[in-house]
């Protein structure tokens, strides 16, 4: 075991993994986050703790991953490479290690200027694909990225990267993804997934690159209880290809909330079939309460031992 | 101004790789008083890679390789030359090796790191722009620089915000990386990209370089 967590024994042992997101909040309230784990705990195999993301200032995801594992949570600790520079972020790094932290998820992050501080100066002293090989050289080589030796309690995590199929150029998405594999990631997320073709035309490249074989992949969903929700998405969130087909289904529905566990369970029933697909990322973005709605309907519950 | 320094001889050779035939192109302006262009720099490129087995088709010397009329001009008296030629050395600084990466359809690679502005902007008369990072990766982006260009200074890839080609910061505004994607992909060197570019040394940029330009030294 490269880390012991929950998620790479689940993953190790072939079995269909359920991650969801959990975004802390825009203030010091421990009670927020206890809330929202209540909807997911005991119910998925790891719950991704968001960096600021969107750019915008939130609690810490160490701090607030601290809180979800109090609730029987197993977090995966988002890290960007937007706020800090690389002695930050090994700091980081061995803090929540030291914490209990099992389980990172290495991002460039999202720019600045479209959050709420665009005045801001970043950092990006080092990018995803170098965080993700300066954690596996912390872990497995035992070396600070300068090549000072750790000499004992190496920080033990299990690698996450993300991929999205929908940014261009798709030719390089493919070699990207390569690069992070060889880099150290263990598993991947992807981009929330509203596009099942565009995204099968991702799957193939990747299968035919024989990457699946060699990095667990999960899928991300994103419920939604609205189609104005779809249309903000579609012109507000960065790198998303989002269906008018979709749009459309949704604002004709009588029950929108409805309609979208039923789009995500039918996503959920079509990525299962497909070859390299390890799991599932759920974000529903401000509905927390649905994931184990859509778990139970999906059949992913219990939970397997592992 | 811009200062440049000599990149090693042996990370220029690992650069060429197997190419053999190599058009020599250097900069007789602020690199000549650098003494990283010039005809004597020239001289001695050609000197060391013929050393190394290489073959120079051709060799020219422009006032500022910045400026992309007066490398078209020049270049357009050297084609055959060119046309022989597997790849361009350029002799000069990071606004040069894009100025030439514009002008011809060849790989250009750098024979120079740029380590400062010098404290005088503006000289170079187009778009191309030069951080002076001090560890010039224009030969493993073809010539467009993502220190520069790049919103996040990514030196692996494009982030996910990269969408139509347009960057996620401003839709008006190109994705460095899909410039990149495309001109390599031209040149059919996109396999260079597969190499995980490491983490980038800084302190070749701090400040402290920048302060301790060679303004008096060049002045004499």
């Amino acid at each position: 075991m490269k880390s012991g967590s929950r998620l790479e024994k689940v993953l190790t042992a072939g079995k269909f993994a359920v991650t969801c997101e959990l975004g802390p909040p825009k203030n010091s309230n421990p009670q927020i986050i206890k809330k929202k784990a209540g909807y997911c705990a005991g119910k998925v195999d790891g719950v991704n703790i968001t960096d600021n993301q969107t750019a915008i200032v939130r609690m810490s995801s160490i701090a607030s991953g601290v809180i979800a594992m109090s609730c029987g949570l197993e977090p995966i600790m988002q890290m960007v490479c937007r706020d800090r520079n690389r002695i930050a972020m090994q700091s980081d790094i061995l803090g929540a290690a030291g914490l209990g932290i099992r389980n990172i998820l290495c991002l460039s992050g999202d720019h600045q200027k479209l959050g709420n501080h665009p005045e801001a100066k970043n950092v990006f002293d080092i990018d995803s694909i170098q965080l993700i090989a300066m954690v596996r050289k912390m872990r497995d080589d035992k070396q600070f990225l300068s090549g000072d030796p750790i000499k004992e309690h190496e920080p033990r995590l299990f690698i996450g990267a993300v991929a999205n199929p929908f940014a261009g150029p798709l030719e390089l998405r493919v070699m990207r993804l390569a690069k992070k594999i060889q880099a150290g990631a263990d598993f991947i997320q992807t981009q929330c997934v509203f596009d099942i073709d565009r995204f099968g035309e991702w799957t193939e490249l990747v299968t035919e690159a024989g990457l699946h074989s060699k990095v667990y992949i999960l899928v991300g969903l994103t419920p939604v209880r609205s189609h104005k929700a779809l249309l903000y998405m579609k012109s507000n969130v960065a790198g998303m290809s989002i269906p008018n087909e979709l749009v459309s289904r949704m604002e004709s529905a009588n029950d929108a909330g409805e309609e979208g566990v039923k789009i995500c369970l039918e996503m959920i029933e079509k990525v299962r079939k497909m070859e390299g697909i390890a799991g599932i990322h759920l974000m529903p973005i401000g509905w927390e309460s649905i994931t184990p709605v859509i778990l139970e309907r999906a059949g992913l519950l219990p939970r397997p031992e592992v | 101004m811009l200062y440049t320094e000599n990149k090693p001889i042996e990370e220029i050779l690992d650069c060429l790789g197997e190419e053999k035939n190599i058009f020599l192109l250097a900069c007789n302006g602020c690199a000549d008083i650098c003494e990283t262009g010039g005809q004597q720099a020239l001289t001695t490129m050609k000197r060391e890679l013929e050393k190394a087995g290489k073959n120079v088709s051709g060799t020219a010397l422009v006032d500022f390789l910045c400026d992309k009329m007066l490398v078209a001009t020049r270049l357009a008296r050297e084609a055959k030359n060119l046309q022989k030629a597997d790849s361009v050395l350029a002799l000069t600084c990071g606004i040069g090796v894009q100025a030439v990466a514009k002008v011809v359809e060849k790989v250009v690679h750098p024979a120079a790191n740029t380590v400062s502005l010098g404290g005088l902007h503006g000289l170079w008369p187009a778009e191309e722009l030069c951080r002076a990072c001090g560890e010039c990766v224009l030969d493993y982006t073809g010539g467009i620089c993502p220190i520069a260009f790049c919103a996040k200074n990514l030196l692996n890839g494009p982030c996910g915000g990269s969408q139509d080609g347009k960057c996620e910061v401003d839709k008006d505004t190109d994705c460095a990386w899909q410039l990149i994607y495309d001109r390599l992909k031209s040149l059919g060197k996109l396999d260079n990209l597969a190499r995980i570019a490491e983490a980038k040394d800084w302190q070749q940029s701090t400040s402290l370089e920048q302060r301790k330009t060679k303004f008096t030294k060049a002045m004499l």
